[in-house]
């Protein structure tokens, strides 16, 4: 137990003297909970739009002075013509526009047409679920639609469960909690271990009475005891500045982290066993885990609207089962029993990634 | 007493055989040089020897015990240096004695009373808390021996401990390996300089994973008819067929 302290605080010191490690530690959560949580953003505020009105009754007038006065639309300027339209399209002054038919008060079925900029489809379709929401709530439209006693109509009304604001943040809080724990557990061991066969202190440890399998834990425990940290601070910074809620249990977040931060830990040791070198180290985890972890795990992109081969191919990234977890009990307040298959998910891969390491391991002490 | 025994050790990778049925005996406290160009088998023997690598066939026992089955008590009771530098860079002089004394198994009286006593062996009292990384080479390779032998093994394994370094500090590291020799430590070393060659009580000569010479430096000076410990390695290293 005292050789295995003694190089646990070896460890340590490698980490609080090494300004980059220092780095990744404390500047990345945060810089990447504000990168998301502000700058990169589905969210929709203040998008300037116009109307184009070609019937000019208080309906349509109350219309567009509703989506002025909500806080996800900003009236750039009317336009006259369809053309016009074009033109600001064009020139990017505006992400959407509404048109309203002559006479759209008294038209027996009127129709708004919506014209949406979609150079980014994930935004455009935002947008227009924003639009068309304020439309059909809009108070005009139903007086209107009661009192000239038209044919009923069934205006749906809905209602946003678990993120009523609509809140990128609510998606990218769990997403950047599954990137930092894979960047810190797989990313920062890897290098580790690969700078000691690099410097050749590694040979010294493994001719020393020190058992691989304590080396091992010995060179994974200080990031799993940081990452912990940092998912403290995410949790924070995600609670006090972003304002996403924390529904469910601590505890279980924490116990679903460190499982997933075993998993991460084992692929760190397993990319050690390949590389040669810190860079390749660096490069292996980027490519093979940062990437797949950014692109296949629901955080970025929807994974519904990806090919289904590329559907199948997240199954294996463990990412994207933390990820989901993380979401039913943050946001949506669930218990054990609702994560219970990405649990289970999560433990096999531990599992599996575990012993195949150990395996590589030893065979590259040969 | 032996503290070292060899017998027909031999080790395959495949089709190639990298170290083909050695024999020799290392006596405590005696200066054992192992030598051969690069490729001979050296480092692979000396692995053998350490216990990290399982030999295919032949039998060894160091410090009394079994490469085969008795690896872990091997480990306790060796050293190891390697060419490449054995110390942590960005750890406090005393923090690396301190990590090696806590790995050996040394309690935290006996590491501070060895701390003391090693820094003032290697005259680096003032250098306790520099970084290992900002010593000169000469003074690192001194420290590095001296933490290989803290928990005073039965024997110390040095892989080339001496590269790079220039002669007067290798004379200096020489006297402490003498230093060592005579406490009863037992030192097996690798070298590429034939000089050193000479300090050593015994040495062996490999060339193709054979062991072609095993004498005192003086006896094989006299049986080569040579004037110095090199001209013999090149005469036995001229016979090597094998590549690196």
């Amino acid at each position: 137990m005292k050789q295995f302290l003694s190089f646990v605080r070896k460890e340590f010191y490698h980490i609080f003297r090494d300004v980059r490690t220092m780095m990744i530690l404390l500047v990345m959560p945060v810089i990447l909970i504000i990168l998301f949580g502000f700058a990169i953003t589905t969210e929709v505020t203040s998008v300037p739009f116009t109307v184009f009105d070609q019937s000019r009754d208080d309906v349509t007038e109350k219309i567009t002075e509703q989506l002025n006065a909500s806080e996800y639309f900003d009236l750039y300027d009317t336009a006259g013509s369809y053309e016009e339209i074009r033109l600001l399209f064009r020139k990017e002054k505006i992400k959407i526009a509404i048109i309203y038919p002559p006479q759209f008060a008294s038209a027996y079925e009127p129709v708004i047409q919506i014209l949406v900029d979609a150079t980014d489809p994930n935004q455009a379709t935002s947008l227009t679920q924003y639009a068309t929401t304020i439309i059909s709530s809009s108070p005009a439209i139903r007086v209107e639609a009661t009192s000239l006693s038209r044919n009923p109509v069934l205006l749906p009304v809905t209602y946003l469960l678990y993120n009523p604001l609509m809140k990128g943040a609510y998606n990218f809080v769990p997403g950047v909690m599954g990137l930092i724990l894979m960047l810190i557990c797989a990313l920062m061991t890897s290098v580790g271990i690969v700078r000691e066969k690099e410097t050749g202190t590694m040979e010294v440890l493994l001719v020393s009475p020190l058992k691989p399998i304590y080396i091992i834990l010995a060179k994974g425990a200080p990031y799993l005891l940081l990452s912990m940290v940092n998912i403290a601070s995410i949790l924070l910074l995600s609670y006090y500045v972003l304002d996403v809620p924390i529904e469910g249990s601590v505890t279980l977040l924490f116990m679903l982290s460190i499982i997933y931060s075993i998993v991460s830990l084992s692929l760190g040791l397993l990319i050690s066993t390949v590389a040669d070198s810190q860079q390749s180290a660096m490069l292996i985890s980027g490519m093979a885990l940062m990437l797949p972890v950014m692109l296949l795990s629901d955080m970025l992109f929807p994974m519904e609207s990806m090919p289904y081969i590329l559907q199948l191919l997240s199954n294996i990234i463990p990412a994207k089962w933390y990820i989901m977890a993380v979401k039913d009990v943050m946001i949506k307040g669930l218990g054990t029993v609702a994560i219970m298959k990405e649990l289970i998910i999560l433990t096999v891969m531990a599992i599996v990634l575990i012993a195949i390491s150990l395996k590589r391991f030893k065979i590259r002490l040969e | 007493m032996k503290v070292i025994e060899v017998e027909k050790l031999t080790k395959q990778f495949g089709d190639f055989i990298a170290v083909d049925h050695i024999s020799f005996d290392v006596d405590q406290g005696e200066i054992f040089g192992f030598l051969g160009a690069n490729g001979a088998g050296k480092t692979t023997a000396m692995r053998m020897l350490c216990g990290l690598s399982i030999p295919t066939s032949g039998k060894a026992r160091v410090a009394g015990y079994d490469v085969y089955k008795q690896t872990e008590q091997i480990k306790k009771n060796i050293g190891y240096m390697s060419q490449k530098f054995s110390l942590y860079g960005d750890l406090k002089v005393w923090e690396n004695i301190r990590l090696f004394g806590g790995i050996y198994g040394l309690t935290d009286k006996e590491i501070a009373a060895k701390t003391d006593e090693l820094l003032h062996i290697l005259d680096m009292e003032n250098e306790r808390n520099t970084m290992v990384d900002s010593l000169p080479l000469g003074w690192k390779q001194k420290l590095s021996f001296s933490v290989a032998i803290i928990h005073e093994p039965k024997v110390v394994f040095l892989d080339e401990p001496t590269g790079g370094v220039d002669p007067v500090t290798r004379r200096q590291f020489w006297e402490l390996i003498y230093q060592a020799a005579q406490r009863g430590i037992t030192i097996f070393v690798t070298t590429h300089y034939m000089d050193e060659a000479e300090y050593c009580n015994r040495v062996s000569i490999m060339v193709d994973g054979k062991i072609e010479a095993l004498d005192k430096p003086s006896v094989l000076k006299a049986d080569y008819h040579a004037e110095n410990m090199n001209q013999v390695f090149q005469a036995l290293a001229r016979k090597a067929t094998r590549e690196e």
